[in-house]
């Protein structure tokens, strides 16, 4: 029977478990710790806490199909008009190395329409096998259909593990995909490594905006799952030497899902709002005053060839659309370095943003948050400083 | 229009606070709160019902103190609640999740739409919405910032949607019953009437456990599970970074020149 159990050799009643557990289902009685299974939802939150190994969480093996003949790591190259995301090639970069531990071969899924070309792309960023399946239905994204077409060509060629991006396409098609095949799937990793010994992938992942970092493994379901944040791990280097092995695949009409219909792709007009691709992110926030003030961002972000984020409190007082909102309520970004000017550093602001590689933050109160995750931080008013770093990066 | 939100109960992230010395998440005390995104969903749920008229249902999946995520619905204008709660829901990843959610949406039956935050505060998957869509083959639409129009005179009813992507939107059309995730952008959730508060309060919110739902006992908990969490550990704390204080000119000098390699 699986669940939960507190081994009492090994309790000493530290009482850590119980302010480790979200839900209060743990007591201590005479000095053992006493789950409440009504209340405890086997998060394992108590497991990871207890120092002593006293608590266990225990499984039932599953007898599933065979998984042994599950092989190879693929990647699924998102594109848009034939322009494959640069997510695809920091996917390959990552899959290179599980594929070389797990001895096995490295594959890219391309789907769309006039897109047959791509694969050689694919091909010198290190894929050994392209899954090509070219069709109108495939021309822009539909998350229905481009599921139904990964799901057969996982049914057909059994690969053990499939990786995407966590970016809005990835993020909503493999969880259609996932729940098809019944298998795990794990959000947004920031790390994949091969359990050498038990052949299988080990996911870690944020949670409670990276607060804690959680890891993840589905041992007995294939493919594992994973869809990847941008910008963490590098992109693999283009070599026009490499070949590989192009399979072409036929989309069965049947499959298409005829209950959604893509009518139209705006392009928002500033082309400096896409945070997830950005290198560099200037933000801004409350100290700006007002509105009019996001110039001097926008000038600065230009100095330097960044991208223009905001926090909550700018965007709610209609200083700056909400495509630009950083945080817990808008978008969760990692780009190389990230610069917020004016921001206090409220928890839900740092949760879309702390996990960015370089952080430098300009604030003119030295108790500001910001501070204790900035790498780099200036303690003065930011309409002197930035217009100084502006004159700067203008003349560099 | 029949709708059915689907929400969940989450710590206040506000609150949350690490042990320095454990370097473990303190929970104790920590509030619980309706996911936020998900009060963007209540909301879009209650103005759609203002608009087209029909019935508004809140469930969500969790412990008993889960009810009070549900209260808070029906004080926003939420019609019924129903709280999905059996120990053997317990260590459920979202496979299992959402597949408990679409059968408590087909024993609802008749469900024209249903709506979900883009993704929960504490998990941030965003997996569940899509799952609930393919446990019971519906269409979906994740991200939404606005619903456009909606036909329910057609046959099928559908409805135009906008989705926000990384570098603008998309507008889509949808066959109706589906799923729709929404973000932000999408509304302002209203505060609790008064009214609202005194109905939620005296309002009676059925407990679902298997019994109801049926569902195999394999494919629920953590034998329904495919993903195991094998370990969960704070991240190692940045060390404190370089802080300069001065003349805005020679503050500007130092930073350049400690970022110059890395620009």
């Amino acid at each position: 029977m699986s669940g939960i159990k507190v081994i009492n050799e090994s309790c000493v009643g530290c009482g850590v478990c119980l302010k480790a557990c979200p839900v209060d289902a743990i007591s201590m009685v005479d000095k053992k710790a006493v789950i409440d299974l009504d209340r405890c939802t086997l998060c394992g939150a108590c497991v990871s806490s207890c120092k002593f190994n006293a608590i266990q969480i225990i499984r039932q093996a599953v007898a599933k199909e065979d998984i042994s003949n599950y092989k190879g790591v693929w990647v699924f190259a998102e594109q848009r008009d034939g322009e494959i995301a640069s997510v695809a090639f920091e996917l390959l970069n990552k899959a290179a190395v599980l594929a070389g531990d797990l001895g096995t071969y490295v594959g890219a899924v391309l789907l769309g329409y006039g897109v047959e070309e791509k694969a050689q792309e694919l091909i010198h960023r290190g894929a050994n096998k392209v899954f090509v399946m070219n069709s109108q239905v495939l021309k822009e994204y539909v998350a229905e259909n481009y599921s139904a077409a990964i799901v057969n060509l996982v049914k057909k060629h059994k690969p053990e593990i499939i990786l995407a991006g966590a970016t809005t396409t990835g993020r909503s098609l493999v969880s259609r995909i996932a729940v098809s095949l019944y298998t795990g799937l794990t959000a947004d990793c920031t790390a994949l490594d091969i359990d050498k010994e038990k052949k299988i992938l080990i996911q870690t992942r944020p949670a409670f905006g990276g607060n804690i970092m959680a890891q993840i493994i589905s041992p007995d379901y294939r493919p594992q799952m994973a869809t990847v944040r941008h910008k963490v791990m590098p992109e693999s280097a283009s070599d026009p030497t490499r070949t590989g092995e192009v399979i072409e695949e036929v989309f069965d009409l049947n499959w298409q899902d005829k209950r959604l219909k893509f009518l139209d792709f705006i392009k928002e007009a500033v082309s400096t709002v896409n945070l997830a691709e950005a290198d560099i992110i200037v933000s801004g926030g409350r100290g700006l005053g007002d509105g009019a003030n996001f110039k001097i961002i926008e000038e600065f972000a230009q100095s330097i060839g960044a991208a223009v984020g905001s926090s909550r409190a700018a965007v709610d007082s209609g200083w700056i659309p909400y495509s630009h909102q950083v945080g817990q309520t808008g978008r969760t970004v990692c780009p190389k370095i990230y610069i917020a000017c004016g921001i206090s550093g409220q928890i839900q602001h740092l949760v879309g943003m702390q996990s960015s590689k370089t952080i430098i933050a300009i604030n003119k109160d030295p108790d500001a948050p910001i501070f204790k995750v900035a790498d780099y931080g200036i303690v003065g008013d930011l309409f002197k400083i930035l217009p100084l770093l502006t004159k700067h990066f203008k003349q560099a | 229009m029949n709708i059915v939100v689907c929400i969940k109960q989450v710590p206040d992230t506000v609150d949350v606070r690490i042990n320095p010395e454990t370097n473990t998440l303190i929970r104790e005390g920590v509030e619980s709160i309706i996911n936020p995104f998900d009060m963007y969903a209540i909301e879009e749920g209650v103005r759609l019902k203002e608009r087209f008229g029909g019935k508004v249902t809140a469930v969500t999946m969790g412990p008993a103190q889960a009810q009070d995520a549900l209260r808070e619905a029906l004080s926003m204008g939420v019609d019924e609640a129903i709280h999905l709660s059996d120990r053997a829901f317990a260590g459920s990843d979202t496979w299992a999740t959402s597949l408990i959610l679409a059968k408590a949406i087909e024993k609802i039956a008749d469900v024209d739409l249903i709506l979900c935050g883009k993704q929960a505060s504490d998990g941030d998957t965003a997996q569940v919405g899509p799952g609930i869509a393919s446990h019971l083959n519906f269409p979906q639409a994740t991200y939404v910032r606005r619903i456009d129009t909606v036909h329910l005179d057609t046959s099928p009813k559908i409805m135009i949607v906008e989705r926000l992507l990384e570098e603008g939107y998309e507008i889509l059309e949808l066959s109706l019953p589906a799923i729709v995730t929404v973000v932000k952008e999408i509304n302002e959730p209203r505060m609790p009437s008064l009214k609202g508060k005194m109905k939620a309060r005296k309002a009676e919110i059925p407990t679902w456990g298997n019994k109801e739902l049926e569902i195999e006992a394999d494919q629920i908990g953590l034998d329904g599970s495919p993903t195991q969490v094998v370990k969960i550990f704070t991240p190692s704390q940045k060390k404190s970074g370089k802080i300069f204080e001065g003349e805005p000119q020679e503050v500007v000098e130092k930073l350049i020149n400690e970022i110059k390699d890395i620009l």
